[in-house]
């Protein structure tokens, strides 16, 4: 196992590598001179880009900036904002814990929902309830987040008044927000486990549980699923990517401060050190995520481990 | 029918069968949901190809005196703030939404098809070097690559166009080069070389026809993905610029009117998501025509 972990990290430290330097290019990518950008509409004289640009160390040679931006980066240094003058690192720091928050809540709900909806799906096949749950899932993949948000703001702040607009600490206020982001999500998670369980339960082995004279619920929940989970961990790790990305949205709908509504404002303002740190640490996140997807993999199925 | 078409469409050994035109397309069409997904997406393409033609109201016109009217006669799906017709902006609105969708999968599959081509075909460095760039792509989240890109660029439907393309690239250079190693260790690839078939006949002649099912297929599924990231980025603000109908765009103006004018956004809301389904029903209905072992039982 921890040979397994080695090699995996091992083959990761190049894509950092190249995270790396893909976010340093940003700067140096946008046409024109950065410092003229940063300074665009305050009647900045050459003499003040020149010294923005010596600040910035703008005038050295690419390699040595490169360089320089790593060795601060491992110093936990991303920079400091153009907008707010604050250090990029500790606004990230200050707005992480919310879209940590709201991407928990986001997989407990898909998670309950899809296991729920899959698992009713497959034992029932062709009910009502399964009918249900495959247009919901159909619906769920075609309803981009965006939309959702706003529909649910519709419903149940405008309209019904149950539920704030705006997200507010505190759990009702993560209620719409979870929902918008995680629909979609479950919907994955229904077709998956549905299909998967199908699939484990035309087992032998669930036939012989059957023939122990083991009840329904015991044979699905203590053999079929156990089974038939294995590729929907995988599915919940390669989803936090798209949760990241609906966090830029469903964060920005709900007035929520993470770092997917501090990544749209940064870029709104052209606060280039604040998106480079934001792009960096989302990037690294889900690296990280991907990783650990990958090591339960290998826990759970051993033959991921010797392959 | 299942016992005709799989009696004419035969598995042939040489090459994967995908069928011949006429086959493919009667399996599509007896895909239900399949045929009325397509069908509704000729009227959304035609619409966005006609445009502000057939639009009831110039979609820009301003009326002030008719503003945020609910759905009635005259305006069969209500105002705005300004007083436009909401239905001829969801109407104007198709053709960049969709133009917007349609370059961004030529983009990605263009760049997909060469860089996998070549990962694929000539192996070793090249090999190397593509596929790590694109592990390198794949570990920034869909829409934060398509923002990256915003940001190099700068905001505009024709930038939004080529971000959304940018970070749909991997997945058609995974695949097409995942076609190419198969396919480049068959019988009909080894004889052509063996004839003496230069490298571009071989790709061109034997091995790219083999791989466009498949990026069709990739093509139809990543379309709808398309239109959710390019409306996503119209809907932040960083594509069309104002008054230019937008679905996206013109939900987030929505947004602002939800107590008073509930329309507004849901209109153009319906329309992506009908757009969606029709997309994703028509790439059931590609993936299980071209693919008989896929056929529903």
């Amino acid at each position: 196992m921890g040979a397994f972990i080695g090699r995996r990290l091992l083959a990761s430290l190049p894509i950092v590598f190249g995270v790396t330097a893909l976010v340093f290019l940003i700067l140096h990518l946008i046409p024109g001179d950065p410092a003229q950008i940063m300074l665009f509409g305050t009647n900045a004289t050459p003499d003040q880009i020149a010294g923005l640009r010596r600040s910035l160390g703008l005038d050295r040679p690419l390699a040595v900036q490169y360089g320089d931006f790593v060795w601060r980066l491992v110093h936990g240094d991303l920079g400091v904002s153009f907008i707010s003058q604050r250090r990029v690192a500790e606004e990230i720091g200050l707005v992480f814990p919310a879209t940590a928050t709201l991407a928990l809540a986001t997989m407990v709900v898909a998670a309950t929902v899809g296991l729920g909806a899959g698992v009713i799906g497959a034992m029932y096949r062709g009910s009502w309830m399964d009918v249900a749950g495959t247009g919901f899932s159909v619906l769920g993949v075609a309803v981009p987040n965006f939309w959702l948000s706003v529909l649910l703001i519709l419903v149940f702040a405008v309209r019904l008044g149950w539920l704030p607009a705006l997200s507010e600490g505190g759990v009702r206020g993560l209620i719409l927000p979870s929902v918008s982001l995680g629909w979609g999500f479950s919907a994955i998670i229904t077709r998956l486990c549905r299909a998967n369980l199908l699939e484990a339960l035309a087992q032998p082995y669930v036939s012989t549980a059957y023939a122990k004279g083991l009840r329904a619920g015991a044979v699905v929940v203590r053999h079929a699923l156990k089974n038939a989970l294995i590729p929907v961990v995988t599915l919940l790790g390669l989803q936090v990517g798209n949760l990241l990305s609906g966090a830029v949205v469903v964060e920005t709908i709900f007035g929520r401060q993470g770092l997917g509504s501090l990544a749209v404002r940064a870029i709104q303002a052209k606060d280039f050190p604040t998106i480079q740190g934001v792009v960096l640490v989302v990037a690294l996140v889900y690296l990280l995520v991907n990783l650990a997807v990958d090591v339960a993999y290998a826990a759970l199925d051993p033959r991921v481990r010797y392959g | 029918m299942d016992v005709q078409a799989s009696s004419a469409a035969p598995p042939a050994p040489a090459r994967p069968a995908t069928g011949r035109p006429s086959w493919v397309w009667r399996r599509f069409a007896r895909h239900r949901f399949a045929a009325a997904g397509a069908a509704l997406l000729l009227v959304v393409f035609a619409l966005a190809a006609a445009g502000p033609v057939v639009a009831p109201y110039n979609p820009e016109r301003v009326d002030i005196v008719d503003r945020l009217r609910p759905p009635g006669a005259a305006h069969w799906l209500g105002t705005d703030q300004f007083g436009r017709d909401v239905l001829s902006r969801v109407v104007a609105g198709a053709r960049p939404t969709c133009l917007a969708a349609v370059m961004a999968i030529g983009i990605a599959a263009g760049a997909g098809v060469v860089l996998g081509a070549a990962a694929g075909y000539a192996g070793g460095a090249v090999d190397g070097a593509v596929m790590r760039a694109m592990d390198i792509m794949l570990a920034f989240p869909g829409i934060l690559l398509a923002l990256v890109v915003v940001t190099i660029l700068g905001t505009g439907l024709l930038n939004v166009m080529i971000a959304v393309g940018v970070s749909l690239i991997p997945a058609f250079t995974r695949l097409v080069r995942g076609a190419m190693l198969s396919l480049r260790q068959r019988e009909f690839v080894v004889s052509a070389r063996a004839i003496g078939c230069g490298s571009v006949r071989i790709l061109g002649r034997h091995i790219l026809p083999n791989v466009w099912a498949q990026v069709a297929v990739l093509s139809t599924t990543a379309l709808g993905w398309a239109i959710i990231a390019g409306s996503t980025l119209n809907f932040l603000g960083f594509g069309v610029h104002p008054p230019t109908p937008e679905w996206g765009a013109d939900l987030n103006t929505g947004r602002e009117y939800l107590n008073a004018a509930w329309w507004m956004s849901t209109a153009p809301g319906t329309a992506i998501v009908l757009v969606i389904l029709a997309i994703n029903f028509v790439g059931d209905g590609v993936t299980e025509a071209l693919d008989p072992a896929l056929r529903r039982p």
